[in-house]
């Protein structure tokens, strides 16, 4: 699938730093709501199969945590926040400072909000530095989290896309945190329809 | 024992196998793996199918195995061309979960119970007996069908193996 007839490098740039600006601005928060220095990245664009994308975090069945919120607005899409096991545990004790009475590999209800309110933070972060760039409105939904396999996890934002082809456009940037490596990954999958829409707002021309 | 050969079935894919090969797939949330078996024959085929209905397709050359609607056809015909006999056929199935719960969710956040009654209605048009399912809730799935005995597995991350 080609889903850029003209300027398809240049416009993969300027997708790139629109991955830039907006996990740019996630990092400074996710940094601060930690009080550690956070690393990123340069985000990666690319146009992939359905099957290869939940190979970026590990594969189909590797087990993950992901928050998932639903774009709306003018350039509506889907974002995902996915971390291994390990990150959202190393992440729960840094910003609960308490250990966990759940089990390996399971999470406490609390535990499992405070990773969903670090979602709906670091995406509110991400959005909101997009929108003052592209003037455009764009407003996260109430997020919601799912530990399970990544392929089961990503199909789900993938269903867009599915009606045009077999491929799927990802903004993907990865994190570091600090020393203790702590991964996690901001994948921005717009719709189809959104890439005009962010082009133009850009300057970018459209054909 | 010997290796059983896998045969990989993809996001939105189909394959047929026979002589004892595993038909397998992968991360199956809000998409439905339906399997098809011929007892007599051993032959099994299996479709990851994403969406409900070819209706809404945008692309050009729609791929079969993609939607409900088309894939059961599909695979009917794939299966007959290896020999199967489409009156033995009988379905199983699982997936169409529900990934993420919303409050007042819209028709897309519905997509696993929507796949899993458009692929009801393919079989049905068909006139193909579903002899069991395991469908619905809110988890990942990893299924197998083996060609050898046309038992299907079923793997998640909460409840471990299951076969149906």
């Amino acid at each position: 699938m080609t889903l850029f007839q003209h300027d398809a490098d240049f416009k993969m740039d300027v997708l790139r730093e629109v991955g830039n600006i907006g996990a740019g601005n996630a990092a400074t928060a996710l940094s601060r709501l930690l009080d550690k220095p956070v690393d990123m990245a340069v985000p990666t664009v690319s146009l992939l199969p359905f099957e290869e994308i939940a190979n970026r975090v590990g594969g189909s069945e590797a087990i993950v945590v992901a928050i998932f919120l639903r774009v709306d607005g003018d350039a509506p899409g889907n974002m995902f926040f996915i971390i291994t096991r390990d990150s959202a545990r190393r992440l729960l004790q840094g910003l609960l400072s308490f250990d966990s009475a759940a089990g390996e590999g399971e999470y406490s209800e609390l535990e499992l909000s405070a990773l969903c309110e670090i979602g709906n933070i670091l995406a509110g972060s991400y959005l909101s530095s997009l929108g003052d760039l592209t003037g455009l409105y764009m407003s996260p939904s109430v997020p919601s989290i799912a530990v399970d396999m990544a392929g089961a996890i990503l199909s789900f934002g993938l269903l867009q896309f599915g009606t045009m082809g077999d491929d799927a456009l990802l903004i993907d940037t990865t994190f570091l945190e600090g020393k203790q490596e702590a991964e996690g990954h901001f994948f921005l999958i717009p719709d189809p329809e959104s890439f005009n829409k962010l082009f133009r707002a850009l300057g970018v021309p459209v054909e | 024992m010997t290796e059983s050969t896998i045969v990989k079935v993809g996001m939105a894919d189909l394959n047929v196998a026979s002589g004892g090969a595993l038909l397998r797939t992968t991360g199956l949330g809000s998409c439905v793996g339906v399997t098809l078996y011929d007892p007599f024959l051993k032959i099994a085929g299996m479709a990851h199918i994403m969406l409900p209905s070819s209706e809404i397709a945008r692309e050009g050359q729609p791929n079969l195995a993609k939607y409900a609607d088309t894939a059961v056809p599909e695979l009917v015909r794939r299966m007959e061309a290896a020999g199967a006999d489409p009156r033995r056929l009988a379905a199983k199935m699982a997936g169409g979960a529900q990934m993420f719960a919303f409050a007042g969710g819209s028709d897309s956040m519905r997509i696993g119970p929507r796949n899993v009654e458009s692929t009801k209605q393919a079989l049905e048009a068909l006139r193909i007996p579903l002899l069991a399912e395991d469908t619905g809730a809110n988890y990942g799935r990893t299924v197998e069908l083996d060609s050898g005995t046309g038992i299907y597995v079923i793997r998640s991350v909460q409840f471990g193996v299951k076969e149906i």
